[in-house]
């Protein structure tokens, strides 16, 4: 810590730097250290700020808005996740509406595409995606919205969601897939009620 | 060649790892720029596996290799000016470098036969070649070597100046190899348990859920492991080069021994969107997330109350009109004022991506390629340069060639981060998913985003300029004749020197403690919960670039049973 000072290193195109850099500071700012620490007590105060706003922000929008993520530990076989007998072999995949007025979507992922890689649902209705992968980690985006979430093969992606707007979004496999990721985009067409159609057996895919 | 005097005999090794660090640092920038180029509205034209291999390239380099190596030279610098005195253990040094060297091309050279597309996250089941992950385990382990050095070194001092506060620049650089250490071994438990068997045939199985979990555990410790060199600039290089004095010791250890807590035990924030972690270990883990605005807001408090004083002794007057006074001709001072400003921004685009609900608007979207970009390269890289600017003439004796062209060069890299972050961050709002070889901006959508990404790439091509006229100026700066009065590196003393200072202060023992137990509790739950998982399924691993017959990544087992169905 105590190195004698030295003279600058720098080239002659430029200001050299004060010789003994902090001298000229403790000759005319002689900063008494019970300064120092009643100006650090009160910065202090607003790092304590800073991160109660921050928190509250959080557990605000979590609550209120219910701006959770996607958190079911629900788990699934990724071998035989697209075989009979699995909830999600392809007969059973896409959407349809519950009979209580939920639209129950169902996405497989699979290197290098969505199936279905069109799905159907209506506006203004809670909609729920249950989504798996069949063989690596996927992802999925709608995007302009905010569902988004990972696929991770063994695991069942839940979330819910509404859109507020009918029109088409672009689905896109967000997460690195192998060499093809780039070809991975399904389409999310989001119609008005009337034209969702509904089965009450809710066993009809959409 | 290099000055021996100033750093004790160490001259040699700070400079092999620094230009070991740097050799590859223009072409590793040319492929994120041609990268930028390719997904561009501009061109296409690479196949979509060459683009992968280029990531995994680019990624591994700047998230494993240069950062590693930088930190370990400017941390034996530390040690040896800080401590004023020889490194105890140079041939064990000497040996880490070399390992880390050695894995570094055992890292790149699969990548380069397109071998291990993996990118530097691994995202398993896929799985790369054999060689990619040993590479990266001796890189780690090299790594070790320099942790243990240091932590040697600093107890030995201690014993040998009973009651002395440690210098500050080499308690930080402890910090950060204590940082390091512990969250190396997320990768490393990932690399050795799952990845690395399963390359070589040894079991076929992997758990993707857990092996995320793991890897995030070093996901968001690296990242501070970029950062600490910069802050150690921050504390101990850009208060001197201003003329000015520290504004407190005490905050900075303090900031330091926060980072060594809070930096690791936080990773799932990276997981946000994943469904194998539970609502309640999210939560838990965006609430430690929110600790790390502490040191970091220490920091920034010292830091301008440090370059308060020097503007005011450079006849600044008014609440900021000390600012303008600044001695900003001096390199330092200039990047640390382009770092903060990047730091800045990048820091509340931060706070969005930590935040347990909105992560869900730009989770893997191209605001955090946006984000890290302007954090790493733009607010933390700009600090590497200013330490190569500071250390080069101590090193080798020599004055910098010509403090004109470093200051183009500063100013540049501020522009093109700059220019490359700014849009890309619109772009990622717009919801431009991350990591893709190609987009079809013919789509309404996409060609809604086009226009952002455009000036994305020329800034790109700015930044690689920048780093051009960066390693024009280290090699000229070998050029000079000797300055016989070029004295040894010193470190920034703060306004009040602490003579005695409390032993918590001094040292890591009680902080490691504090650490383990955040850690336990905040990776314990999640991996025990894994681990105890009933009806958990694991997956077969899919090889990268061995079976071209599908353009690379699915294993014939699952190729058959695709094939099969109706």
């Amino acid at each position: 810590m105590n190195n004698p000072p030295s003279p600058s290193p720098h080239a002659p195109d430029d200001p050299p730097r004060s010789a003994t850099p902090g001298e000229a500071a403790d000759k005319e700012l002689g900063i008494p250290e019970a300064v120092i620490v009643r100006e650090e007590n009160r910065w202090v105060l607003v790092v304590v700020g800073v991160f109660l706003t921050i928190l509250a922000t959080i557990v605000f929008s979590a609550v209120h808005i219910g701006a959770e993520p996607p958190s079911n530990v629900e788990t699934i076989n990724p071998v035989s996740a697209n075989q009979p007998g699995s909830e999600f072999v392809e007969s059973n995949l896409g959407s349809g509406m519950q009979a209580d007025g939920t639209v129950v979507v169902r996405v497989l992922a699979q290197q290098y595409a969505f199936v279905p890689s069109v799905i159907t649902v209506p506006v203004d209705t809670p909609v729920v995606f249950r989504a798996t992968s069949a063989d690596v980690v996927h992802g999925l985006l709608i995007m302009g919205t905010n569902v988004n979430t990972m696929i991770v093969p063994g695991y069942v992606a839940t979330l819910r969601t509404r859109f507020a707007k009918t029109g088409d979004f672009l689905m896109p496999c967000h997460e690195f897939c192998g060499p093809s990721h780039h070809d991975m985009w399904a389409r999310v067409r989001v119609v008005p009620k009337a034209e969702f159609p509904f089965d009450p057996s809710g066993e009809r895919r959409f | 060649m290099t000055n021996s005097r100033n750093f004790y005999g160490a001259s040699s090794l700070v400079l092999a790892h620094l230009w070991s660090a740097f050799a590859l640092f223009v072409p590793g920038i040319a492929l994120g720029v041609w990268q930028m180029w390719v997904r561009s509205p501009w061109g296409h034209f690479a196949t979509a596996a060459t683009y992968y291999s280029s990531v995994t390239a680019h990624g591994s380099f700047f998230g494993y290799i240069f950062p590693t190596l930088v930190a370990m030279g400017f941390g034996y610098a530390c040690c040896a000016a800080g401590l004023a005195r020889p490194i105890r253990g140079m041939a064990w040094a000497w040996t880490g470098f070399w390992m880390v060297v050695t894995g570094s091309v055992l890292v790149l050279v699969p990548v380069l036969f397109g071998q291990a597309g993996v990118l530097y996250t691994f995202y398993p089941p896929l799985t790369a070649n054999a060689w990619y992950y040993g590479g990266l385990v001796t890189v780690i382990i090299g790594s070790w070597i320099w942790v243990a050095v240091l932590v040697v070194n600093m107890v030995g001092w201690k014993r040998e100046n009973p009651g002395k506060p440690v210098p500050l620049a080499m308690f930080a650089s402890v910090a950060s190899a204590l940082v390091w250490l512990w969250t190396s071994l997320g990768v490393l438990s990932e690399v050795v348990f799952y990845l690395l068997p399963v390359a070589l045939g040894w079991r076929t199985q992997v758990d993707a859920g857990l092996g995320r979990v793991l890897f995030s555990w070093t996901l968001h410790g690296i990242v501070y492991f970029w950062l600490l060199p910069a802050y150690i600039a921050y504390y101990t290089l850009a208060p001197q080069a201003a003329g000015s004095r520290l504004y407190s010791d005490i905050m900075g250890r303090l900031a330091f021994l926060l980072f060594v807590v809070f930096a690791m035990p936080i990773g799932i924030h990276h997981l946000f969107a994943d469904p194998q972690v539970g609502s309640g270990t999210k939560f838990l883990h965006t609430v430690f997330t929110i600790m790390v605005v502490v040191p970091t807001l220490i920091t920034v408090f010292s830091i301008t109350a440090t370059m308060e004083i020097s503007g005011r002794l450079h006849g600044g007057k008014g609440v900021f009109g000390w600012v303008a006074a600044l001695p900003w001709k001096e390199p330092t001072v200039l990047a640390t004022g382009l770092s903060f400003i990047m730091l800045g921004i990048g820091g509340a685009g931060g706070i969005i991506n930590m935040s347990y609900g909105m992560n869900a608007s730009i989770h893997n979207t191209q605001f955090v390629t946006a984000h890290f970009h302007m954090i790493y390269p733009g607010a933390v890289v700009i600090m590497y340069f200013v330490i190569i600017y500071e250390l080069w003439p101590k090193l080798t004796g020599r004055p910098l060639w010509s403090l004109r062209l470093v200051r183009t060069q500063l100013w540049l890299w501020f522009i093109g981060i700059m220019l490359l972050t700014i849009p890309w961050h619109v772009a990622g709002l717009l919801g431009q998913p991350r990591r893709m070889a190609f987009y079809d901006y013919s789509d309404p959508v996409l060609a809604r985003i086009a226009p952002w990404v455009t000036p994305s790439v020329i800034g790109g091509f700015i930044a690689l300029l920048s780093a051009t006229l960066l390693l024009v100026n280290m090699a000229l700066s070998h050029l000079p004749a000797r300055d016989e009065n070029i004295g040894p590196l010193q470190f920034a003393l703060s306004v009040n020197p602490p003579s005695r200072i409390p032993a918590a202060l001094n040292g890591f023992g009680y902080w490691n403690v504090l650490m383990l137990v955040v850690l336990g509790v905040n990776y314990g739950i999640p991996i025990a919960q894994l681990l105890l998982l009933k009806n958990a399924h694991t997956s077969p691993g899919y090889q990268v670039g061995s079976h071209p017959e599908a353009d690379g990544a699915i294993p014939a087992v699952n190729r058959e049973q695709r094939d099969a169905q109706p």
